[in-house]
């Protein structure tokens, strides 16, 4: 016979720590890359369209590295919560635990791969 | 911590005939994973301006070719819908427009928002 209430049971567990941290990560970033997505735009169509030399002058203005620099990170951090989900949903269990670390590592070299390149195009000038 | 168990997972896109909310629904996802691989390219863009002017001349001579340039426009259109459709979720995060009425009649909104914005994109920059 237990004395203990389910409440206290629940107490001894402890809280899974996370909570809704992944829930909400994906908003705070989906909100920070509306405004951002204008910068992308920018970008993609100078990269397409321009010459080379302009479109190093327009990613070298502060306002554009900072502005794409903030969206490839929050892209990254977006895109791995996102991917995150849809493993967790059709994943089988054996394989999902590796699928979401291959997602998250994946988007950390990708994320370090672009600032590195940012850095090394604005830095050259 | 993981019980071999044969519980079926939630029943995905094959079970029902699904309404315009669940199609947008799905398409939302679709376009997110998409989107994940279209940033990959967008990294591989920052390389190819580290790589120099060279690189840069057959990038763009690669990408003026119809198949890529309507991949790209694709792509375009993926993360304009999936702007669209996020910024809705941000609302019903907020706790707006769950009324019945409302849920067709926003879909539209967003799908003719992300083609205008698509159009815009193909117009003006």
């Amino acid at each position: 016979m237990a004395y203990q209430a389910p409440l206290a049971k629940v107490r001894g567990l402890g809280s899974a720590k996370s909570g809704t941290a992944h829930w909400w990560m994906q908003r705070v970033t989906a909100f920070a890359l509306v405004p951002l997505t204008f910068w992308l735009i920018c970008f993609l169509t100078m990269g397409l369209n321009a010459p080379y030399r302009e479109t190093l002058v327009w990613l070298a203005e502060p306002v554009h590295t900072v502005a794409i620099v903030a969206w490839l990170l929050l892209a990254c951090y977006h895109g791995a919560l996102g991917l995150q989900v849809v493993i967790e949903d059709y994943a089988g269990e054996n394989i999902k635990i590796i699928a979401v670390w291959a997602v998250n590592l994946s988007f950390l070299l990708l994320a370090l791969a672009a600032v590195i390149a940012v850095l090394r195009i604005v830095l050259a000038g | 911590m993981a019980i071999p168990s044969k519980r079926p997972t939630s029943p995905h896109l094959q079970v029902y005939k699904l309404p315009l909310t669940g199609l947008v629904s799905i398409t939302h996802r679709i376009t997110g994973v998409l989107l994940s691989l279209g940033l990959v390219l967008v990294v591989w863009l920052l390389s190819v301006l580290v790589s120099g002017q060279q690189a840069y001349a057959d990038m763009q001579a690669i990408m003026a070719l119809m198949v890529f340039k309507v991949m790209y426009w694709g792509f375009i259109y993926a993360l304009f819908f999936h702007l669209c459709h996020g910024i809705r979720h941000l609302l019903w995060d907020a706790g707006l427009s769950f009324e019945h009425a409302k849920l067709n009649q926003y879909v539209l909104i967003e799908l003719a928002a992300s083609w205008l914005l698509t159009l815009l994109t193909f117009i003006l920059v």
